[in-house]
């Protein structure tokens, strides 16, 4: 790859179609609608339908040194038939695992319809040479992932390099093909709702079907705020050039209450159409009991004991 | 309830997701069949013998009994008021008045649920509001104005302030306790004693407020509280009052002003407005559609500092128009005790005739109407939150207050067009001013002719910010340290600007 210039030309390459202005964020105003969205109260039959919605959305998550084979078929299992007890609720849409444990979670959910998701290209940090991140991913969909997740190198975003960030995801989306691909912005790095927007325009411009969060290893991660700022990039892009991008909050989202926030904000942002999994999707480890505990007691009416719920 | 939709090869999309309802329960209210007036700590019954309804606007449900206070009652009221003032209020040391007034805003606080319903139920506004506006801003009124009670001399250091005697105090209909609120405070905080009358369609949170002032144990005929329409009002205006603090139309304050002219009572104003919310195109755009929305639909668009003139940079005009558009479809009109209504019923038929009538003056006039897709309850006064594009300067809805959820929508070039054309209008509140230049702001706050003007941002309220306006809007100030001033007498020489 050629030496990446030092000015934001990334924005400037010739994009078809046309990209939105960029534009520019307000940070309390942003955080004000936010709130005011985390007001809705939604109840009964409504709740019970985005808790539904919730569980087919998620992307059960494990990132963690220490998963074993043993581990992810566990997790694998419990994607495929969340709670065994209640047949009508659904399966969730992938598994996202580390590339060393694709084919374990390949295997597992075999042809239950649950997507095998891999992070890619030096997850978390993105600080590998850009080669090295091309040729993972492109292993990762050799060993069976349906879905990439890679990280864009923040490093170079922050100093200002934006068309290695760029350049890095077209080749990695070159690289995989057709295979669906979600590229994590780590907003907890990019410090300022501007540079979330700058990114998630960047990530689409360069391929991105989904544009994700962040990787779950930091404590800032999926706000509301944060997220409703993507979305809003996100219809920005189909306003202008009719192309749906998918979006998927990451980390910080642990309850079925936020679950349910989040789904307004994206009800409210993007209308009804992103309320699917090809468009929507939550990477969670712990939200899927806490939704399930809910389904329950909305089905029952009481709140049954945590140990009624696999952990998995 | 949500339905599920097959679509090609998608994942299915559902075709609703209709939000079930969540209203704020009614029972935390318990209103009276038939109300007196307050007068000397009691609730008395009016000489004048006669008395209206007071309506629920969402359902046009009758709520209660109220009052039409007389000539009579007026010069009662009045005198009770005299009588406390020289009996002890007028010499109660300031902490005393400041511990009334700390306790006032706490047990507005304490009884916020039950103010907030009553407020929605009587006026028509979102419980959202009620809830996390109305109340919130007036107990902190309170608060506010209680800390001044005891350091006047401070406030107003070698003026040597006292009170003025009793004041007389009309509030419009649009934020009834809050009004209140801004009133009875700084009133309260200078040592004056007060006869405030509540709006004829909108008195019962000022009649529960009564019941506040007994839980506080202030002295009984400090504040009186008076309901009637205008006629009431206009019997105040000519009592043996020291001064009139009026909050209503122009129309009305321009009649109060001739009234009083020559008279030596204080006056201070508090009128209506055209505000002009302006929309530069380097702002942040989704913010300022925000924005926009709760500039002009906040509390259906009653609200005098309003942005009803929107006034957008012509180079984002199209994009912005299309946000907004689209904004709209999501905001829900409806039951203001659901939780999740974003905008209320209009308050009163009077003011729904008054806001059709400009509505089809601005279609008539050739301006381009826009309303999103919208189910309006059967009862009640209601009007679909409204866009007029393609407005032009000498247009009615563009020149008149609408006091409804109306939006004119008109365009400019540049920084100074948009001051030229914001300035051409005879009222003077309020303004709003969007970009994300710094330095643009501050150019535009210094010569826009308005008493507050907010940059990227829009009616936002605080008690230490004085509120007031420019030319036809009216004269005074009302909240901070400004805010105490036309309460008070100075030694040796006329307060400034009372």
């Amino acid at each position: 790859m050629a030496q990446a210039p030092a000015l934001p030309t990334g924005f400037e390459l010739p994009l078809e179609p046309r990209l939105p202005r960029i534009g520019s964020v307000d940070q309390v105003a942003v955080e004000a609608r936010a709130t005011d969205l985390s007001r809705r109260s939604i109840k009964r039959e409504t709740k019970l339908f985005a808790l539904d919605l919730a569980v087919r959305m998620m992307d059960l998550t494990t990132l963690e040194g220490a998963d074993t084979p043993g581990k992810v078929a566990a997790l694998a299992s419990k994607a495929v038939r969340p709670d065994p007890s209640d047949a009508s609720i659904p399966s969730v849409a992938a598994v996202c695992v580390y590339p060393n444990l694709v084919q374990t979670a390949r295997e597992r959910v075999g042809d239950s319809g649950v997507k095998v998701a891999s992070v890619a290209t030096a997850f978390p940090s993105g600080q590998s040479p850009t080669d090295l991140k091309v040729a993972e991913a492109r292993r990762v969909v050799e060993l069976g992932a349906d879905e990439v997740d890679m990280v864009i190198d923040r490093g170079a975003f922050l100093a200002g390099r934006y068309a290695k960030v760029y350049d890095e995801i077209v080749q990695v989306k070159e690289a995989i093909g057709e295979t669906h691909l979600k590229v994590i912005l780590e907003v907890g790095e990019l410090g300022t709702y501007d540079n979330v927007r700058r990114a998630s325009l960047l990530a689409i411009a360069a391929g991105a079907d989904f544009i994700k969060t962040s990787t779950g290893k930091l404590s800032s991660s999926a706000t509301l705020p944060v997220t409703l700022v993507m979305l809003e990039a996100i219809r920005d892009v189909y306003e202008e050039t009719g192309r749906r991008v998918g979006m998927k909050p990451a980390g910080g989202i642990r309850n079925a209450k936020q679950a349910v926030q989040t789904l307004v904000v994206v009800h409210e942002t993007l209308g009804l159409d992103w309320l699917t999994p090809d468009l929507f999707r939550f990477g969670a480890s712990s939200l899927l009991n806490d939704v399930l505990m809910q389904i329950r007691k909305q089905k029952t009416g009481s709140y049954q004991s945590p140990d009624y719920f696999t952990i998995d | 309830m949500a339905e599920l939709e097959q679509r090609g090869d998608r994942t299915p999309a559902p075709s609703k997701w209709e939000y079930a309802s969540a209203p704020e329960s009614r029972e935390i209210v318990t209103l009276q069949d038939r109300y007196g007036l307050f007068v000397g700590g009691e609730f008395v019954e009016p000489r004048s013998d006669d008395y209206y309804r007071t309506i629920d606007p969402a359902s046009e449900e009758p709520l209660a009994e109220i009052p039409q206070a007389g000539p009579e009652d007026v010069a009662l009221a009045v005198s009770t008021a005299r009588e406390a003032f020289e009996d002890g209020w007028s010499a109660a040391t300031p902490a005393e008045r400041a511990k009334y007034l700390y306790r006032i805003a706490r047990i507005l606080q304490e009884r916020s649920r039950e103010f907030a319903v009553l407020e929605s139920l009587n006026g028509g506004k979102p419980i959202r509001e009620s809830r996390d506006v109305d109340l919130p801003l007036a107990a902190a009124h309170f608060f506010y104005y209680a800390g001044w009670a005891d350091k006047l001399e401070y406030a107003f250091p070698h003026r040597r302030p006292k009170p003025l005697g009793v004041a007389g105090q009309i509030i419009p209909w649009n934020f009834p306790l809050l009004m209140l609120a801004w009133k009875i405070a700084p009133a309260l905080a200078a040592g004056n004693t007060v006869v405030l009358k509540p709006a004829e369609t909108t008195p019962l949170s000022a009649l529960l407020f009564c019941d506040v002032l007994r839980q506080a144990e202030l002295p009984p005929g400090v504040v009186n509280i008076i309901t009637g329409d205008g006629a009431t009002g206009a019997a105040l205006v000519k009592s043996d009052v020291d001064k009139i603090a009026f909050t209503g139309s122009t129309e009305v304050g321009k009649a109060i002003q001739r009234e009083l002219a020559g008279t030596g009572k204080k006056l201070t104003l508090e009128l209506g407005g055209k505000a002009a919310n302006i929309i530069f195109d380097d702002c942040a755009l989704d913010q300022a559609v925000e924005g926009i929305v709760n500039g002009i639909y906040f509390n259906q668009g009653h609200v005098c500092c309003a942005g009803s003139r929107l006034l957008v940079q012509e180079s984002i005009y199209e994009p912005l128009i299309e946000k907004l558009k689209r904004r709209l479809t999501t905001l829900r009109v409806g039951d203001p005790l659901d939780k999740n209504t974003d905008v209320g019923a209009i308050n009163s038929r009077q003011q729904l005739d008054k806001i059709e009538e400009l509505v089809a003056a601005g279609k008539e006039e050739g301006a381009e109407i826009y309303q999103p897709p919208c189910r309006l309850p059967e009862k009640g006064y209601w009007f679909v939150p409204t866009v007029f594009t393609n407005v032009a300067q000498s247009y009615r809805i563009a020149q008149e207050e609408i006091f409804g959820p109306v939006l004119s929508v008109l365009t400019f070039r540049t920084p100074d067009e948009a001051v030229e054309k914001a300035n051409n209008t005879p009222y003077g509140l309020s303004a709003g001013v969007w970009t994300e230049k710094g330095s643009r702001i501050l150019w535009m706050a210094q010569r826009l002719e308005a008493g507050v003007i907010w940059a990227n941002t829009y009616n936002r309220f605080d008690p230490a910010s004085p509120f007031g306006g420019y030319k036809e809007s009216g004269f005074g100030r009302e909240g901070g340290r400004h805010g105490l001033e036309p309460y008070l007498a100075f030694d040796g020489a006329e307060s400034v600007g009372g």
